[in-house]
């Protein structure tokens, strides 16, 4: 399984320029405030681990970012662009779901519960929007997701359907698919909390060879080893607030919040 | 009088009959496509969060599942040209007039058997679709439609068959479906039984018809590899192709 060429396609805008950014990034569900102002930036080919107590807002910050839903305040820009929102005349416009449609295409996301296409083959799921987006020619369109599978080392399942797969070989196929349309970063949602352990593995191995790729990775995750071998940073997340981001070694060997010895505390 | 195996055996090939049971199917498979149509849009309104979808489907759904088919038909037939002069024409035919009519009927049931298949297709269906950056009307036709008719299908089969029966109410607007084309029969010889026997064999044949082409169909929406190869040849071919060119 090699990730040989590089999957960011080529940016040459100011290195400085983060890939994706968050400014005071708010949202409350029927008055329950689950993120209270955001600031998180990621820059190119960097790979960025959030940890964090369940319930603390780290999919609803990817949710947000993915422009799946509306932040209530704040805004989101991929290469320095605004995404999702304008600003006009002081107000905030939310662009329609159809403009969102675009704009998506440019980010990628892997959930935790998969969520592949049930009714296509595994090949499909991962052709699916080249057909439908970029318009692609069926028979193109499936050459390259064949490609893809191939580099998930999902060649030979490539007519099977998601229910014939493993959980393991479904999340690396929903990894296939969410780089399709060779998005500038990719967010994962808890990519395997869902698996048995003995399948966790082969969707990290996925992951890790991504990152070696250069691709810009946002990861929440339990996997604290993952995290501390992998990201270039690790975050945590608690009451939907940012509360520590240090690089890996400073992050578990040295934290400097209370909430972060506490919580490393109890994962390892 | 015993029934007469001679005029059963008659009427069960009379050309009459064959054709009545055309004209019943004929209904019910117009009538069904007009329903599925209506009652998408009328699910998709009723599961909006906008009051002004929500609430004319609301209406529709209230006011054709208190009507009786009959008297639709006979609205349709008759009431409809009086204040329709358009209607008064010949393309305006009794079939066209049965269709349309339990169609609109049947439309109110479709709605909710269309309505719990969407809901019934896992959120993150619609989500990953969304995520992917298709559109709106591509994560509907793509992602989410596939999913719930392989839902709707049970249900939809047995308001097909509950429509072929629904089109012998036509017969009062005097279209010749199957079982009109036996009461005439009966009103002119009085051999009830074997006039009704064969429409009971024509309605047999056509059930029995519909439930295996039914079977076929659900079997196709299995999502193994297995049924592929059974009703997709072609593209397994190509990726075989595929698999082999590297
Ligand atoms: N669509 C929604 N409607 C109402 N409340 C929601 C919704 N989505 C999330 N919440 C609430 O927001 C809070 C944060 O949820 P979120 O899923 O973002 O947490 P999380 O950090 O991802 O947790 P976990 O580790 O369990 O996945 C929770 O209290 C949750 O109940
Ligand atoms: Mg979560």
């Amino acid at each position: 399984m090699s990730l040989d060429k590089p999957v960011a396609p080529d940016r040459s805008e100011n290195e400085s320029t983060p890939t994706l950014q968050v400014k005071n990034l708010h949202k409350a569900y029927n008055g329950n405030e689950v993120l209270k102002g955001v600031e998180f930036a990621i820059n190119r080919g960097q790979v960025k681990a959030i940890l964090g107590p369940s319930g603390s807002g780290k999919s609803t910050m990817l949710r947000l970012m993915a422009l799946l839903e509306p932040a209530d305040d704040g805004a989101v820009f991929l290469d320095g662009l605004q995404i999702g929102t304008s600003n006009s005349k002081g107000k905030t416009i939310h662009h329609s779901e159809g403009k969102l449609a675009v704009e998506r295409r440019d980010i990628g996301m892997v959930f935790q519960r998969f969520n592949l296409f049930p009714h296509l083959s595994a090949l499909d799921n991962v052709a699916l929007a080249l057909i439908s987006v970029q318009s692609i020619k069926r028979s193109d369109a499936r050459e390259t997701a064949f490609r893809l599978l191939e580099r998930v080392g999902l060649a030979d399942r490539a007519s099977h359907f998601p229910s014939e797969l493993s959980g393991g070989q479904q999340q690396r196929v929903a990894i296939a698919r969410a780089l399709v349309l060779k998005p500038h970063v990719m967010l994962f949602d808890e990519p395997t909390s869902a698996l048995d352990p003995e399948l966790v593995g082969e969707v990290l191995e996925v992951m890790e060879d991504l990152a070696a790729s250069g691709m810009t990775m946002i990861v929440v995750t339990h996997e604290t080893r993952f995290a501390r071998r992998v990201a270039n940073e690790v975050t945590l997340f608690d009451s939907g607030v940012i509360v520590e981001q240090a690089e890996p070694n400073e992050f578990f060997e040295n934290p400097q919040h209370e909430r972060t010895k506490r919580f490393l505390s109890h994962v390892h | 009088m015993l029934f007469d195996p001679q005029i059963f055996l008659e009427q069960l090939v009379n050309p009459a009959y064959l054709w009545g049971a055309f004209l019943s199917v004929g209904v019910a498979v117009f009538s069904l496509l007009i329903a599925t149509v209506i009652g998408f849009f009328l699910a998709l309104g009723r599961t909006s969060k906008k009051l002004f979808l929500v609430a004319p489907s609301h209406a529709y759904v209230w006011f054709f599942r208190a009507l009786p088919a009959l008297l639709v038909l006979l609205i349709m037939w008759n009431a409809l040209p009086q204040l329709l002069p358009a209607l008064r024409s010949d393309w305006y035919t009794p079939f066209l007039a049965a269709s349309i009519g339990l169609g609109l009927v049947e439309a109110a049931f479709m709605a909710e058997i269309i309505r719990s298949a969407l809901s019934s297709v896992d959120e993150g269906q619609a989500l990953a679709g969304r995520a992917l950056g298709l559109k709106p009307a591509s994560v509907m036709i793509k992602v989410v439609l596939p999913q719930a008719i392989r839902t709707a299908l049970p249900p939809t089969g047995n308001e097909f068959i509950g429509l072929i029966k629904y089109s012998s109410l036509a017969s009062v607007i005097s279209l010749r479906e199957l079982l009109t084309t036996a009461q005439v029969g009966v009103n002119i010889t009085f051999r009830y039984a074997e006039y009704y026997t064969v429409a009971i064999i024509y309605y047999l044949v056509i059930v029995t018809i519909i439930t295996v082409v039914q079977s076929r169909v659900e079997r196709k929406f299995l999502w193994t590899s297995k049924s592929v190869k059974r009703v997709d040849r072609t593209s397994r071919t190509s990726l075989n192709q595929l698999e082999e060119q590297k």
